[in-house]
């Protein structure tokens, strides 16, 4: 069952260093698809590490491998994603006037990935 | 190692907007890599030591290898027969190469943008709204007792601003450094940047808003209702212990990242930061900037600003500047369906950007300099392989506290840099333009 959760984009030092080696290099793709999870939220949801959890926003949707952090790191409903591509497919193009897409703080509805 | 090595000490990391300029490089000539960053942080001996001239084609030509000139002549004709043009990035790239970028985008009458729109952007509107109590990284180094650190996490993503321009950093005020100072993280989550706060303030998502308006108030002396907790997740007593710190403090800065200008809120957000710095000056000094994330934004900035009068999101189309976040900032430009060609300088618009910018990227033809393949790289019809600046190309950048400084290249490249290629992109419109393009005049205009 879906629930409803945070989304934040950010960066990493693993995602910085991977960086340098190349976008499209297979480093780069693994952080940037590795979503930080409350590890009671994952728990709640039957998750564990290496899951696959698909994250639907009213934008779009992303199949990404889950990590549990523990809740002093990372408060229930709070999700962590390193920027890539696949954060950006959670993005809406609309910029309430800004220039800025909202790229932090998107809400997601969060399921386990069956099979 | 081979035998033959050389030392360029005092190079500059390009990494981030710290821009190191204190980087002792050792080049092994033969291998032609940088095999040693010393001073470099975690970031930088990634950047230093990832570097290597690798052989791919001087240019694709909608996937076909191509030479050098056969790319600038194609992206030349593609951007004098555009209606629309944009250009967009230069982020990482030097100011001599963001220069030319303005001058095509004044040549063609087209859209100029920097990766600052989708980064801080928002401060940039706060800026023009409320202005910047601002200082240099040296000041802070030596004169700031009090940090505030907002929305960001520097720990990871710029780890010497920590140990070189604050916190750990012993100054002349501060001679003890981290002894001497408070330092305070404030965020939705505790990062790694937890490790060096003296208080962590966690706030609930979207409400950074509410905390800074309640931090002005009490730092005004007006009384804040204790509910503030509910809405944001901070307690009165944990406010009003910061609000007294920032006003006893000899000289505090806010250190602000994209938690405010990514969120909602954007430019209210980073606006009402700035606000507050302002209103801390009728106690004591205190300043505010923005933590910026690519090598040289700080130098786009700069530069469109004095080629423009504005620090991006500007359209040329009608022969004079515009400015109009919204309108002229690329993704409402790409989402809206609207420009018909785009040159991409050093940024990867085709990952970064919301789904339906990407797409219209897409069904335009795209011009591309950059040193790496990128998603964007992928997608473009003419795909031009630059020399990377600061490594390979010397120039100009600005740290993120608008200190301009010089790079100095280690390596060399058999690739042109960006500006070479810029230079020779927009001789070749002049000519086929004959000059700049004249605007077409609307019908209300040549009525009047």
């Amino acid at each position: 069952m879906a629930e409803t959760m945070t989304l934040i984009g950010g960066r990493s030092s693993r995602q910085g260093t991977s960086l340098c080696a190349g976008k499209l290099g297979a480093e780069y793709i693994e952080v940037s698809s590795t979503l930080e999870m409350n590890a009671e939220d994952m728990a709640r949801l039957g998750l564990k590490d290496s899951d696959s959890v698909r994250l639907r926003s009213a934008d779009g949707e992303i199949v990404v491998r889950c990590k549990g952090k523990p809740a002093k790191d990372l408060p229930a409903g709070l999700l962590f994603i390193a920027y890539g591509p696949l954060s950006s497919a959670l993005m809406g193009s609309d910029t309430a006037g800004s220039g800025m897409p909202m790229s932090k703080n998107i809400e997601v509805e969060v399921e386990a990935v069956v099979g | 190692m081979s035998e033959q090595t050389l030392t360029i000490r005092d190079a500059t990391c390009t990494f981030c907007g710290c821009v190191c300029d204190d980087m002792h490089l050792t080049v092994d000539v033969n291998a032609h890599k940088i095999t040693k960053a010393e001073n470099a942080c975690v970031l930088g001996r990634a950047w230093f030591k990832e570097h290597g001239i690798e052989e791919r084609p001087f240019a694709l030509i909608n996937g076909r290898e191509a030479s050098t000139d056969e790319a600038i002549e194609a992206a030349a004709q593609i951007l004098a027969q555009a209606r629309f043009p944009i250009i967009y990035g230069l982020s990482d790239t030097t100011c001599e190469a963001q220069r030319q970028a303005v001058a095509i985008a004044d040549m063609i009458g087209g859209n100029i943008d920097t990766t600052t729109s989708v980064c801080h952007g928002p401060s940039g509107m706060a800026f023009q709204a409320v202005g910047e109590s601002t200082a240099t990284l040296g000041e802070i180094r030596n004169r700031a007792d009090l940090l505030v650190f907002w929305g960001g996490n520097p720990a990871e993503s710029h780890p010497r601003l920590f140990t070189r321009y604050a916190v750990t950093a012993k100054g002349m005020y501060v001679p003890n450094g981290k002894k001497d100072r408070t330092v305070v993280l404030v965020d939705v989550r505790r990062t790694q940047s937890a490790a060096v706060a003296d208080i962590f303030i966690q706030v609930k998502p979207r409400r950074d808003f509410e905390v800074l308006w309640a931090l002005r108030a009490l730092v005004k002396g007006h009384s804040v209702d204790p509910s503030i907790e509910a809405v944001t997740g901070v307690s009165l007593a944990t406010l009003e212990d910061l609000a007294n710190r920032m006003k006893s403090c000899r000289f505090g800065a806010l250190m602000f990242g994209m938690g405010l200008t990514m969120t909602r809120g954007r430019h209210f957000n980073s606006g009402a930061l700035l606000a507050l710095a302002s209103d801390l000056n009728a106690y004591t000094h205190f300043v505010a900037k923005p933590v910026r994330g690519h090598g040289n934004v700080t130098g786009a900035d700069n530069v469109v600003s004095w080629q423009t009068g504005f620090p991006f999101g500007v359209n040329l189309g009608r022969g004079y500047p515009r400015f109009n976040p919204g309108e002229f900032t690329t993704v409402d430009v790409l989402g809206r369906r609207e420009a018909d060609a785009a040159m991409v300088i050093a940024a990867d618009p085709g990952a970064n950007f919301p789904q339906a910018a990407i797409d219209h990227l897409r069904s335009i033809p795209v011009i591309v300099l950059d040193p790496k393949p990128t998603h964007t790289s992928q997608l473009a019809k003419v795909a031009i392989t630059t020399a990377t600046y600061g490594i390979s190309v010397g120039g100009t950048v600005y740290r993120m506290d608008d200190v301009p400084l010089t790079l100095r290249p280690a390596l060399p490249s058999p690739y042109p840099s960006d500006e070479q290629v810029l230079t020779r992109i927009k001789q070749r419109v002049s000519e086929l333009l004959g000059g700049n393009r004249v605007p077409e005049l609307a019908p209300d205009s040549l009525a009047a």
